[in-house]
């Protein structure tokens, strides 16, 4: 128990020391050393065009961990984002093949309806059912495929089939960096912005924290966890209209396991699978390192077989700092109040 | 004696009372958790809500909440009707309420918990986190206590986590402040700022329910005090107009003996011995012994540390000093294995969630203790099962529809006799009941009460740990009673009373001794035939 200081001193953490407990920070310091040793392996590594791959393939992984960030804070998780990635890129190609001349705004705003939609049925399912969203999610993300699988049964949209100007936005760059990747940008920004201060992000880090107090609080717990879950639909439906712009084909088994690897950037990047802490910001880096891996193996040389090994150890190695954080400073501040009595 | 039970003072005319409540009840299945809840706190005062544990106060604050829906009676708030379906209905109506057990965010940082859901809106309508952390800082200024408000709420110690609920309802600028037993986690200092706190608001026109066990605050700081008992209203004082032994009477007073029929068994040897049992910070100097026969009652409030005893005698929690010995052997310290070898049974006080696993059936409950003897070379026999469950459950009269079912599908009191079944059928010694029938219907208590009296009638020794005062008094020989981690008194079944009981239960039994009226000497009086 705290005594009384006269003076009431109160102890305030400075922002240099509050930056370096970040869980952000050991995400992005290892992301830099990787680039740097791949750099000094291969030089060429960092070359334009190779630069310009680099971001590409990081893209669309970034606007999944993102969205899957917003429904991971608030203790669930969406395992139906791969299977929902397919449908709508499969629609994408299915729009443009029905009105080639269709504006491509629309397409994106049809996209993020439709992964809006699928998004809602998960959220309307978990807030329902009181079942864990593991087993709501998995099962939907089998019925998402199914529906897909029977919908495209063997038929494939290649990038040519598209408007030119659309596959142009996986090309194009603006000041060096990719269209796209501009996009998955401002939405990370726009995300971390929500999450960090406007009241119902905040919500969202409070019913993760502990759902029992929030609803004693008077947050509408199921509401905020519905729209978690239709914002993670609707950016993993963006999602998908940028991968049939990025990739050469889409069918029915566009995206197919694509869900691990975001789970495990959201986590790489200190998002706690538990809910309450982590932030957006993180989950991104850690879906630029991760698609970096493939890119700094790549150009090392390296077996391609050790790439999931190392992405594995990464998981591994950030829940344990995460641990070992976590006690540390509990035990500091235990020793703090020990003091204190 | 006379009971000063005077008449409700008459609230001057001008003041609307704040918030009031007439006749609400609320029952959970078969239970009745209220059946008269009835309070009014009126502009610029601070009320008192006390009674026994389980009279139903928490309930009656989550009405007030918003958590639970009153299921009749009239709830007015500023004299207008009130329906709250949920918590931000009564948060708008101005009620703020801060629970007996802290509800914090542990990943949010101490600024944000108190301002989550209205944090100050900086530039282009985002959050401002400096002005939350300055409107924090001032807010631990007033209370005069160093938190920081960056730091995140998890591994902040009780009584700080009670400090934010404090202030986190101060910043909520409510008309009805409540709180629930807000100083059972804090120091004197503490308590006396608190209580500045709450004399200020009160001054400036807002109504304070306070919920305590301990009378010296009550009574120090309160204007009327309200009495529970049983989920019903009682009574309602003028402070000033009434005595703590009055009160105490209030609390306990009704019919006791018919209900808890403890019949005379013949008292054997030692068969339980706790020597100077220490644990630092739950509890300290715990001696005592139990024979055979003996039903043993340790009483006290919740928190006083009976459960923890009961624990570190069962070998669940470890403990520093002392030791524990069942029939002249000591017991291996935290060590439940070598608790149950030896003997000793123990019915915890969650039964749904340490007595039962729910989804099991009747039979797997019953015998979860008898894995060992049932099995023949490592496995199971379902028949010796069967009948093992069959017996038992006969023996205690378990009503079931099949031994097949789900042990969650029977009612309360019939999962306390599962529980029980499954310890008897290890032929204990001693049997350790941590709340025996909380949360279960008059029936089937009076069963259960049947049952441990029969029991004990058979030589086995009873430590029975309750909160309910006639189960106390009606079923033990014996009674230790406990307050903040010792042993306060211990009363044989012939001179004990209610009133004794609660006395030391609350630690003001040395207090009364010191300040005694004609009153409190004519209780004293009484005990002491």
């Amino acid at each position: 128990m705290s005594t009384v200081t006269h003076a009431l001193a109160v102890p305030r953490s400075n922002a240099f020391k509050r930056f370096f407990t970040a869980r952000e920070v050991p995400v992005a310091g290892a992301l830099i050393a990787l680039i740097a040793v791949t750099y000094i392996v291969n030089p060429r590594f960092l070359s334009p065009q190779s630069t310009k791959d680099l971001m590409l393939n990081a893209t669309i992984m970034v606007i999944l961990a993102v969205a899957q960030a917003l429904v991971i804070v608030t203790r669930n998780v969406d395992l139906s984002v791969g299977a929902i990635l397919g449908l709508v890129a499969f629609g994408t190609g299915t729009v443009f093949n029905m009105f080639p001349a269709i504006p491509l705004v629309l397409v994106f705003v049809i996209g993020m309806i439709f992964g809006g939609l699928l998004g809602s049925i998960n959220g309307m399912l978990v807030t329902s059912a009181k079942v864990p969203a593991l087993v709501i999610t998995l099962g939907t993300l089998y019925i998402f495929r199914g529906v897909l699988t029977s919908w495209a049964g063997s038929t494939q949209y290649f990038s040519g089939d598209n408007p030119k100007a659309f596959g142009n936005l996986s090309v194009d760059t603006l000041v060096g960096i990719p269209i796209i990747t501009i996009i998955a940008v401002v939405i990370t920004v726009a995300v971390a912005m929500f999450m960090s201060s406007v009241r119902s992000g905040r919500d969202l880090y409070a019913i993760g924290s502990d759902p029992d107090a929030a609803r004693l609080f008077g947050i509408p717990v199921g509401g905020r966890v519905l729209s978690a879950f239709i914002a993670c639909g609707a950016l993993t439906g963006l999602a998908g209209v940028l991968y049939a712009s990025r990739y050469n084909s889409v069918g029915a088994l566009t995206g197919s396991g694509i869900e691990l690897d975001v789970v495990a950037a959201v986590v790489v990047g200190g998002v706690a699978i538990f809910g309450g802490s982590g932030t957006v910001a993180g989950a991104a880096i850690g879906a630029v390192l991760l698609s970096t891996i493939t890119g700094a193996l790549t150009a090392t040389r390296v077996d391609k077989f050790w790439q999931q090994a190392i992405v594995g150890v990464l998981i591994l190695a950030a829940i344990i700092i995460d641990r070992v954080v976590s006690l540390r400073k509990t035990r500091k501040l235990r020793a703090n109040e020990a003091k204190n009595v | 004696m006379a009971t000063a039970a005077e008449t409700v003072p008459a609230p001057p005319a001008a003041r609307t009372p704040a918030l009031s409540l007439a006749g609400a009840s609320k029952t959970f299945g078969p239970v009745v958790a209220l059946a008269d809840g009835t309070i009014e706190i009126l502009p610029g005062e601070i009320h008192a809500l006390v009674g026994e544990n389980g009279a139903g106060k928490s309930t009656l604050v989550k009405i007030l909440a918003g958590v639970h829906s009153p299921e009749g009676g009239k709830f007015l708030v500023e004299g207008k009707p009130a329906h709250f379906r949920n918590v931000s209905e009564s948060k708008a109506a101005g009620i703020s309420v801060i629970y007996q057990e802290p509800t914090l965010f542990p990943d949010l940082t101490v600024a944000e918990n108190i301002f989550i859901g209205r944090q100050p809106k900086g530039r282009a309508g985002l959050i401002s986190r400096g002005e939350m952390r300055r409107r924090a800082a001032e807010l631990f200024a007033t209370l005069g206590v160093p938190i920081d408000p960056d730091r995140i709420a998890d591994g902040l110690s009780i009584a700080d986590q009670q400090i934010i609920e404090i202030a986190k309802a101060i910043s909520l600028d409510a008309n009805v402040l409540v709180m629930d037993e807000p100083t059972a986690a804090l120091s004197g200092v503490e308590v006396e700022r608190l209580f500045t706190v709450a004399r200020a608001l009160r001054d400036k026109g807002a109504g304070i329910l306070f919920i305590s066990h301990r009378f010296e605050e009550v009574f120090d700081l309160c204007d009327r005090i309200t009495v529970m008992r049983d989920g019903r209203y009682i009574q309602v004082h003028n402070t000033a107009k009434v005595t703590v032994p009055a009160i105490v009477k209030e609390m306990v007073g009704r019919d006791l003996g018919e209900l808890f029929p403890k019949e005379d068994a013949e008292i054997g040897d030692i068969v339980l011995k706790v020597d100077g049992l220490n644990s630092v910070g739950t509890f300290s100097g715990i001696d005592f012994a139990i024979h055979a026969g003996e039903i043993v009652a340790l009483s006290g409030l919740v928190g006083a540390g009976r459960t923890e005893v009961a624990r570190a005698v069962f070998g669940i929690d470890p403990y520093d000093t002392g030791s524990v010995s069942v029939g002249g052997t000591a017991l291996k310290a935290h060590s439940p294995k070598d608790a149950i070898a030896a003997g000793i049974g123990f019915v915890p006080e969650d039964r749904r969630k340490q007595g039962l696993v729910l989804d099991l059936s009747v039979t797997r409950n019953v015998t979860l203790t008898l894995r060992h003897s049932l099995a023949r070379f490592g496995i199971i026999s379902g028949r010796r099962e069967r009948a093992a469950a069959e017996e038992w459950s006969q023996r205690l009269q378990v009503k079931t529809g099949s031994q097949d079912l789900p042990v969650s599908t029977l009612s309360g009191g019939n999962q306390q006799k599962v529980v029980l079944a499954k310890w008897l059928a290890t032929n204990p010694k001693l049997l350790i009941v941590d709340e025996p029938t909380r949360g279960i219907d008059v029936g089937t208590k009076a069963e259960v009460h049947r049952l441990m009296s029969d029991l004990a009638g058979r030589g086995i020794a009873i430590l029975m740990i309750s909160s309910e005062l006639p189960e106390v008094l009606g079923m033990a020989d014996r009674i230790l009673v406990m307050h903040e981690g010792r042993i306060t008194a211990e009363l044989g079944s012939t001179d004990a009373t209610a009133e004794l009981v609660m006395q030391a239960a609350t630690g003001s039994h040395e207090k009364l001794h010191m300040e005694r009226t004609d009153e409190q000497l004519s209780i004293e009086l009484e005990a002491g035939e």
